[in-house]
């Protein structure tokens, strides 16, 4: 297994305590009700960050197409998304460059970078992905398709499909297919509906390779993405890679967003580590956390001072380009 | 003439060839089927894909997003509704990013009674389809429509539906479409049936087929008249047609209006008519309750209660979960020529 090197340690230290703190700055404004809802990826950064920093980053076939769920904030994060543009779909500003105010908090749309929309549907990005795979099949090259979602999804027969299509003899996508497994499914404990020991299991049937690894581990993480991406993007076959994670707030700010003692942290796990090897102190993590609780506090105030959405846009963008009512 | 199974090949041809139509795919609808209803034999894009509705639209929005212009077929209309999910997300794309994705793809779907066709072969699917924004949605009722139609759904930047009418997949019209042959069609662009004969075969495509399109969102009037309007599309629209001609001899003068396009729709052309006729008989073939045609009544009532001299009416399907397989179930369940008939002398009937 490859090593991380310190400065990509350090790096991805460095976006998991931002990351962090962006989703618990989320969750705070919607306790004080700077917006309706919150859903997001707090205790999956140890697998989210290291995702995100090995995407080709990009536009067109020759670039990874990302079909993400909303948990997915760490992984644009580390692609360089600003913080910003999360508080404002947060707060449904009117400049909320992910869908006008129009959709919840996490579900980001940046075409620039081929991150398909991110669609509460649970599943349905599971199919999407299957397309801009065969555009990406038929292209060549190292551009591939990575989607993921959580494992209760799982059992919607868009996985099925998913792994259906992936693997059509001698017309194999190349395609990157990730379950972050955090063991629910809101309140249902995956114990209580799923009888297969794992569900990367699943690809076995249809030969595609899979690999179950602790999301928690930043180590493990890293090098497993880097093991399937590369397997994928040269052999242009997909891979099915399950990463048990932790939901460190609860589902969403429907059950409370609350902190879980009882879920893992990976992000101590990991302090501890760069502290033990020296690479961190914990006077320096105190400050970088500062730092970033100070940047974020300052950016949900001045979304305050952002416009809502016009009441007149409502019929806007029905169509492509479009504006006004249509009809 | 060709058939609008022929002219449906003949418009993806054209797309092949001329519009970066990159993928033609479904159940059955590449070798050796060519579709179930031939409309795919002989493209050298069409390809078969798993028996998956679901992940059959959901491919079309990724292709589309990555730029590659598609048309997926769902084999029947009928075994489309546990992808209407899909087609919702396809809608909303665009509006829920802002207008910072769009999605060209198109569907094609057979729709609707008239091949005795039972529960599942009968189906229509315009009131669920028009029911979901942000796509366009079109049914022709003759082959020249077919392709000016299709080749529109082509060039779209957005999501286009293509609702095919499964009772008219062989009948020709009477208008060539432009760069058709005028005869041996069949011989160029048809599958041989025999199977030694079909092992080699490669499609003769006329050379001269063009860049002819129906702009969406234009009916067309079929028959001019006075007396009433009738507005119809798909499997319906003939029947309509052929009621007019058969109430002209007594005197009544029926204007026909061919929709084509259901979203958008031509208003326009339905309001001048209404105005002219002072009432209106609007026909199709699904269940009737929240039907597209209680829309149109909505939006007529809403426009011109003072104009009408009668109460609008919608003749539509039974509103019963299926249509029967017996002939006489059939005959009860959707629109026949008899009941339009009849539709048309009551509207005339109840004016003041
Ligand atoms: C098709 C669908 N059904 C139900 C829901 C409601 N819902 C939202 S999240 C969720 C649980 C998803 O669990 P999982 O797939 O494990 O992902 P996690 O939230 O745990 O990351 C449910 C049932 C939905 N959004 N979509």
């Amino acid at each position: 297994m490859t090593t991380v090197d310190s400065a990509t340690l350090l790096k991805i230290h460095d976006l998991m305590v931002k990351n962090r703190l962006l989703e618990e700055r989320l969750i705070t404004m919607f306790k004080q009700n700077q917006g309706f809802f919150w859903i997001g990826g707090p205790g999956e950064e140890a697998f989210n960050i290291p995702l995100g920093l090995q995407v080709k980053k990009g536009h067109g076939l020759d670039y990874d197409y990302l079909h993400l769920h909303y948990r997915s904030s760490g992984i644009l994060m580390a692609m360089g998304m600003d913080p910003m543009d999360a508080i404002r779909q947060m707060k449904n500003s009117a400049l909320d460059p992910h869908s006008g105010g129009r959709n919840f908090a996490g579900h980001f749309s940046m075409r620039k970078w081929n991150v398909a929309p991110i669609t509460s549907p649970i599943e349905v990005q599971y199919l999407v992905a299957i397309g801009t795979a065969i555009a990406q099949r038929d292209h060549g090259g190292t551009g591939i398709t990575i989607v993921n979602g959580g494992d209760a999804g799982t059992a919607e027969g868009d996985f099925a499909s998913c792994l259906v299509w992936a693997s059509r003899p001698k017309q194999e996508l190349p395609m990157l297919i990730i379950v972050t497994n955090n063991e629910w499914g809101i309140s249902t404990s995956a114990k209580t509906q799923h009888g297969e020991k794992h569900i990367a299991d699943r690809g076995n049937a249809f030969g595609i390779k899979t690999q179950v690894i602790n999301g928690n581990d930043v180590n493990e993480s890293f090098a497993a993405i880097q093991e399937a991406m590369h397997y994928v993007r040269t052999q242009r076959k997909p891979f099915l890679l399950e990463a048990k994670v932790s939901r460190l707030y609860g589902h969403s700010s429907a059950s409370g967003g609350m902190f879980n003692p009882n879920e893992e942290d990976p992000l101590p796990l990991l302090q501890k580590k760069l502290i033990a090897a020296n690479l961190l102190s914990a006077e320096a993590i105190e400050t970088l956390r500062a730092k970033y609780e100070e940047e974020l506090r300052l950016l949900a105030d001045q979304v305050k001072t952002e416009p809502q959405p016009d009441p007149h846009s409502i019929y806007d963008f029905t169509y492509w380009q479009q504006q006004g009512k249509y009809w | 003439m060709a058939t609008i199974a022929q002219a449906i090949r003949m418009a993806l041809h054209y797309g092949e060839e001329n519009l970066q139509l990159a993928h033609v795919f479904g159940e059955d609808v590449g070798l050796p089927l060519g579709g179930v209803f031939t409309a795919t034999q002989g493209l050298k894009t069409a390809w078969n894909s798993p028996l998956d509705e679901r992940g059959i639209i959901g491919a079309a929005i990724g292709l589309a997003m990555a730029g590659k212009r598609c048309v997926a077929e769902i084999q029947f209309c009928d075994y489309i509704f546990n992808a209407i999910d899909l087609l919702k997300l396809a809608g909303n794309t665009c509006w829920s990013t802002n207008g910072d994705w769009n999605l060209p793809m198109t569907v094609m779907t057979p729709v609707g009674s008239g091949i005795r066709g039972s529960l599942y072969h009968s189906h229509s699917f315009d009131a669920m389809m028009t029911h979901i924004p942000g796509w366009k949605i079109v049914i022709p009722s003759n082959p020249k429509d077919t392709y000016g139609l299709l080749i529109s759904c082509l060039k779209e930047l957005n999501p286009t539906m293509f609702l095919m009418p499964k009772a008219m997949m062989y009948l020709g019209g009477d208008e060539l479409i432009p760069g058709e042959p005028a005869s041996g069609l069949k011989a160029l662009i048809d599958k041989p049936v025999d199977k030694a004969a079909a092992e080699n075969w490669q499609p003769q495509w006329p050379p001269e087929l063009t860049d002819y399109s129906v702009e969406i969102g234009k009916g067309k009037i079929v028959r001019e008249g006075t007396d009433i309007t009738v507005v119809s599309y798909g499997r319906t629209l003939p029947l309509c047609a052929k009621a007019a001609d058969q109430l002209s001899q007594e005197g009544i003068k029926a204007e026909v209006i061919d929709l084509r396009s259901l979203w958008p729709y031509d208003w326009e052309l339905i309001s001048k008519s209404i105005l002219k006729t002072q009432c209106v008989l609007y026909v199709n073939e699904d269940t009737e309750v929240t039907n597209f045609g209680e829309h149109l009544i909505r939006r007529t009532v809403d426009e011109f209660f003072y104009n009408l001299s009668a109460p609008p009416k919608l003749l539509a399907g039974a509103f019963i979960p299926g249509v029967g397989l017996a002939h006489s179930l059939e005959m009860a369940s959707v629109p026949q020529l008899n009941n339009i008939v009849e539709a048309i002398r009551s509207v005339i009937a109840s004016k003041v």
